[in-house]
């Protein structure tokens, strides 16, 4: 009989931790088919965030390492500096790729690291149960701004995909969601497209998705899809935000 | 036979480093440490290997971090509020017992500081340093010719026993020029590479972690590493003695030990019966010979530029047989033999 449908080689039988309508299992989905649709399992390093995403290297069957809080992509800098043939990926949350890693984000992206960064941008801090996040959007309430984020305290949501398209060193970024099926699909295909730029050896690719946290949102699932649609997205636009390789 | 050159302690230190075959350095600026970066920028490409200048110190450790774990000879250098800045880096290598060598070119603190060699930095080297329960290894070379040869002991025994390795130096060494001898360096690596991650093709995925959440497992993993470090305790305290027969034993490290090599020549010329211990490892801590030598000398003076932190661990040792005096100047001033040998008449 045809198979039509299976779980991917990449992905250990290990149940996930996450809560339910979290995005974080379907994009750890993604990315292992994307790594077995590329025939890459064998020569993947990933690394794992500190956040919600940290127990990652027990989902994923291929290597990976862990990394301190905002550190993946000086870390995936030293693995593939030192193994340039491998593909080398970072997987992160907003605090810690937008707050405490925003350095190492920023100068891996300004030095063209030959790597992919898979950025989960949910708006908040879920592991530590719902702190404000540099992504949270204006008036957001969370444990650390109880009365809406206010920008005269806490400044912006930062836009990562479009703050990284200034730099030259950047090849391909783009916004995706997983909100919805049609979004899911396409979601696949900018991360496919982004470990394809780093086969290629075409330098830093990074794609950005917006995901739902139902629990730290205080909203139903569905409600928190809703957000995502409205209210996310029309502050964080989907779309292919630069790609240098049709230049 | 290879000839003598005269060589720069920071060139040295870069040149033993490649000839120990580090594959990746990592660095940022900072004086005086800065001519090891520079060094380390021209040579690691002539030789075809990795070099980044980093955006910050955190982004150097953690680049090590990433080329352990990719299998290579990994380090990076700084100096005092610079390595403060690497401790959380190093409190992971630890945890997930990685290799590497980070070089500490001490200069004066605390804070800012100055820019002056100093040794204020040894509670940090030898006590963690970082969170959590661990142990660097810390050799502390005391010359030029050392420091070109410590970086191979440093990785070696860092592969040996999968933990970090620091060099503890200073300003004043590794700004001195002295002639050196570019002695044959010894690049065997230990065989056992089992746990690098290259891609699993051909074996199991490999998971490199310091989180072990499951009842139990952090203490079991804690107790792996102080049986390890106890290991490491047993096996490599290195030291060197001279005038082992001597009446008033001086203990010193690095510069302070060169003064004080000075200072005990000068006053056995005149009769007296002075000796050095000096530790070419400051963690573990040559403990062994200090218990013996509590034995048989009247009194210890130890010596460093810091305001008393070695002493702490030669009091330990000495466990209350022996008097144990020190004298220290802080802040980057360095002591000198004359003002050693006073502090000895007053013994």
């Amino acid at each position: 009989m045809k198979k039509l449908f299976s779980k991917p080689e990449s992905l250990t039988d290990t149940d996930h931790k996450y809560c339910p309508g979290c995005g974080h299992g379907i994009v750890h989905r993604l990315v292992a088919e994307v790594i077995d649709e590329l025939g890459i399992r064998e020569k993947t390093i990933g690394i794992a965030p500190v956040g919600c995403a940290v127990f990652a290297y027990d989902y994923w069957n291929f290597d990976v390492t862990e990394a301190s809080h905002g550190r993946p992509p000086a870390v995936a800098t030293g693995i593939k500096r030192f193994l340039p043939d491998r593909v080398v990926f970072t997987y992160q949350g907003d605090g810690d790729l937008a707050a405490i890693g925003m350095a190492e984000t920023i100068h891996a992206a300004n030095r063209g690291e030959n790597i992919t960064v898979i950025f989960i941008n949910n708006a908040i801090y879920g592991m530590t149960t719902g702190q404000m996040a540099p992504t949270s959007l204006l008036g957001m309430k969370t444990t650390t701004s109880p009365f809406g984020r206010d920008p005269k305290l806490a400044g912006y949501p930062i836009r990562v995909g479009e703050l990284l398209s200034t730099l030259e060193g950047t090849t391909f970024l783009a916004r995706c969601a997983v909100d919805s099926a049609k979004h899911v699909l396409d979601a696949k295909k900018a991360i496919k497209k982004a470990f394809e730029v780093q086969l290629a050896g075409k330098g830093y690719s990074m794609v950005e998705i917006l995901s739902q946290c139902p629990p730290n949102w205080k909203k139903s699932v569905p409600e928190s899809l809703e957000y995502v649609r409205k209210e996310m997205m029309s502050y964080f636009p989907l779309g292919v935000i630069k790609d240098k390789t049709k230049a | 036979m290879t000839t003598k050159r005269l060589m720069k302690g920071n060139e040295a230190l870069g040149e033993g480093a490649i000839q120990a075959g580090c594959g990746a350095y990592f660095g940022y600026p900072i004086t005086p440490q800065n001519e090891l970066t520079e060094y380390m920028s021209r040579r690691m490409l002539e030789e075809n290997r990795v070099f980044i200048q980093s955006e910050s110190e955190l982004a150097a450790i953690n680049m090590v971090f990433g080329a352990s774990v990719a299998g290579a000879r990994a380090m990076t250098s700084s100096s005092s509020p610079g390595v403060s800045l690497k401790q959380e880096g190093l409190s992971y290598m630890a945890g997930c017992e990685l290799p590497g060598l980070v070089v500490n070119v001490q200069r004066g603190g605390p804070g800012l500081g100055n820019i002056s060699g100093s040794q204020a930095d040894y509670f940090q080297a030898v006590k963690g340093g970082g969170h959590g329960d661990y142990h660097l290894i810390v050799l502390t070379p005391g010359s030029v010719q050392e420091l070109y040869e410590m970086p191979a002991l440093a990785f070696s025994l860092s592969e040996k026993y999968r933990t970090p390795a620091m060099i503890l130096t200073d300003g004043i060494l590794a700004q001195m020029q002295e002639p050196m001898e570019a002695v044959k360096i010894d690049t065997t690596r230990d065989e056992n590479r089992d746990w690098i991650l290259d891609g699993c093709k051909g074996r199991a995925p490999r998971k490199i972690r310091s989180l072990l959440m499951e009842e139990g497992a952090l203490e079991a993993h804690n107790r792996h590493l102080q049986d390890k470090y106890n290991l490491i305790k047993t096996q490599e305290q290195r030291y060197q003695l001279i005038n082992e027969q001597a009446e008033i034993m001086l203990v010193a490290y690095g510069i302070s030990a060169r003064v004080c090599y000075t200072a005990i020549q000068e006053a056995n010329k005149k009769g007296a019966k002075l000796g050095l211990l000096r530790p070419l490892t400051v963690w573990p801590f040559p403990e062994k010979i200090l218990q013996e030598l509590a034995l048989k000398v009247k009194a210890f003076l130890v010596v460093e530029l810091n305001a008393g932190q070695m002493v702490e661990d030669v009091k330990l040792a000495v466990n209350g047989k022996t008097p144990v005096h020190f004298y220290g100047r802080a802040g980057g001033a360095c002591v000198t033999p004359g003002e050693i040998l006073k502090e000895i008449e007053k013994i």
